[in-house]
């Protein structure tokens, strides 16, 4: 099976010079979803941007980025543009920001849908409300008319997975779509999304900080550390048996329902900020695994889908 | 047994046609935990500032066994809880000035939180996310409370630096013999402290039983709801 996306060894600098994204492959294939999890700042949103091709001016971008075989990185702007209203979405880590607040919801989607898919007003108002009923809105009609202020943040979300599903896209990266919702809504929408990947055929990028997330909605996992995707696999095999000490310390630091009465394995420290980041093994002064060699390099270790970068894996 | 800590009975909270409070009534014995669990918006917070007096409840009671000073809220946003322009000198020497201790606590104040002395210059946009909770954590403490209660201690922040927060939490309480009101919309979160349980939904408590109890034969559908939501997203 080829991939829907593949990224291979892409490296994101920011305009003053700062890497944020390093080295960094993964596919993304239809009717699947790639689960790309870290702490805050490791470069989550930064890679997603730099697929996208919306990092901020002045930033330089290397590697490869193909959609269907076709290459992102060198493609003219007309044609990303084209891509991102038709084959390519992504729904964006501030939901606050991302819905206009003086637009009522049917008519931002309805926007779309006449400069991409140059529908007359009128048949683009209907689409809009069929894609919000596809999203599991009750009441469809209704809150198409509505701002955005007046829904609740579950319905919001739904609103702008509508809105990205507008063009069909056959690629879809959603960045931290359920972090500022209740746990409730969140399963709704993570089964919102799944459904959308197993009945469309979606290619779904899914980036949480939140590994529960990651296990309920993905299929494969990447886990993204300080710039670089240190282990990468099935999400089954890498939540049962993570080779990587970064994957396994979030694992074992999350508090559970069983957990009570028993002290949490913290992963002491935080993430090097941008431009203090270390030769070999950026993990190393965090890890308790750490040999001399982590110093000076990182290995390869695996190839296609089961990927790591550590000298001294858990379970040896 | 002995008087509880704190007792609460009755307690309403409206702001204009909103009523966010709906007639809780609760105890809190000495040194156990008590985890408050309920999605945003059903007034776990609006609770949390009534019992500690920064928002008048319309009706009911509050009883707290002790000096009001004794009594504190870790507010659940670290980032508005911190004046920006405040060093964490000036942030801590706040509250020891009201209680008329002296500053030269701060030291063994950082300590008890994990954190050293060459903090104290520092501003908050300075501080890590884990940092300033710690700092939030050790104001609190400043004037030695019997009873925390603390609103979504460790919501921003991201499940390693939460680990960190929640055994710091698990220790101080074990070393000072603290009583904790945790509140949280995350149940794993809450169960992993609490001794008890305590279910609200739109301004009500639902369920309030032993934390095993809760978890394991919940009564109220709406617990199962969330210990369903909360099942899905564990590992
Ligand atoms: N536009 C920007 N200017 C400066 N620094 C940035 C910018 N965008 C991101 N960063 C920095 O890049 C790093 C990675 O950020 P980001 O991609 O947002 O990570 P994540 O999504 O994993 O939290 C962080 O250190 C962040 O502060
Ligand atoms: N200062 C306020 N003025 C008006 N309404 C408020 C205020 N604070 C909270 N509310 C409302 O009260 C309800 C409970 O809110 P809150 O106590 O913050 O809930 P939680 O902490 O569980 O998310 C919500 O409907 C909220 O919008
Ligand atoms: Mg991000
Ligand atoms: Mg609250």
């Amino acid at each position: 099976m080829s991939a829907l996306l593949e990224v291979e060894r892409l490296c994101a600098e920011l305009p003053g010079g700062a890497r944020v994204v390093d080295e960094v492959s993964f596919s993304v294939f239809a009717g699947r979803s790639l689960g790309l999890v870290g702490e805050s700042g490791c470069g989550k949103t930064s890679a997603a941007l730099a697929v996208m091709r919306l990092l901020p001016d002045g930033a330089v971008t290397r590697g490869s980025v193909k959609l269907s075989g076709e290459s992102l990185l060198e493609a003219p702007e007309a044609r990303i543009d084209e891509l991102r209203g038709s084959q390519l979405s992504m729904i964006f880590q501030e939901p606050a920001t991302a819905l206009n607040p003086v637009l009522t919801v049917g008519s931002q989607i309805a926007e779309g849908l006449t400069v991409h898919q140059r529908l007359k007003p009128r048949a683009a108002a209907a689409r809009a409300v069929e894609l919000l009923s596809s999203v599991g809105i009750a009441d469809a009609e209704v809150k198409a008319r509505a701002y955005p202020h007046q829904l609740s943040g579950g319905m919001r979300q739904r609103a702008l997975i509508a809105a990205a599903l507008a063009c069909a896209p056959r690629l879809l990266i959603a960045d931290e779509p359920t972090t500022a919702l209740d746990v409730t809504v969140q399963a709704q929408i993570l089964s919102l999304l799944t459904g959308l990947k197993r009945e469309r055929g979606l290619g779904l990028l899914l980036i949480t900080h939140d590994l529960g997330v990651v296990s309920a909605a993905c299929d494969d996992v990447a886990v993204m550390y300080a710039g670089r995707i240190v282990e990468q696999g099935p999400v089954a095999e890498v939540f049962s048996s993570p080779r990587h000490p970064y994957t396994a310390a979030l694992l074992k630091a999350r508090p559970s329902l069983q957990s009570r009465g028993h002290p949490l394995e913290a992963l002491l420290g935080q993430v090097p900020p941008l431009g203090s980041r270390l030769e070999g093994c950026r993990f190393r002064p965090r890890c308790s695994r750490a040999l001399e060699v982590c110093a000076v390099k990182v290995p390869h270790v695996g190839e296609g889908a089961r990927r790591y970068e550590c000298h001294h894996p858990v379970g040896t | 047994m002995s008087a509880p800590l704190l007792s609460v009975s009755g307690l309403h909270v409206h702001y204009g046609a909103i009523h966010a409070v709906r007639g809780v009534s609760f105890e809190l014995g000495r040194s156990e935990t008590l985890g408050l669990v309920g999605e945003s918006g059903c007034g776990k917070t609006s609770l949390a500032r009534a019992l500690v007096k920064l928002t008048r409840p319309s009706s009911g009671t509050v009883r707290f066994d002790g000096p009001p000073r004794k009594l504190q809220l870790v507010f659940q946003d670290p980032h508005a809880a911190l004046d920006p322009r405040m060093t964490v000198r000036a942030a801590l020497a706040e509250p020891l000035d009201i209680a008329g201790l002296p500053h030269a606590r701060m030291p063994e104040l950082l300590e008890a939180v994990g954190l050293g002395p060459e903090l104290l210059p520092r501003l908050p946009r300075e501080l890590s996310a884990g940092q300033r909770q710690r700092i939030n954590i050790a104001r609190a403490l400043s004037v030695e409370p019997t009873l925390l209660v603390l609103d979504e201690p460790v919501s921003a922040l991201d499940v390693s630096v939460q680990a960190q927060v929640l055994n710091l939490l698990s220790e101080l309480q074990q070393r000072r013999g603290l009583t904790y009101l945790l509140i949280s919309h995350d149940l794993a979160v809450v169960s992993h402290l609490a001794t008890r349980i305590a279910v609200m939904r739109e301004g009500e408590l639902v369920e309030l039983g032993p934390a095993e109890q809760v978890i394991v034969t919940p009564q109220h559908p709406y617990t199962r709801a969330l210990l369903e939501a909360a099942a899905r997203l564990a590992l």
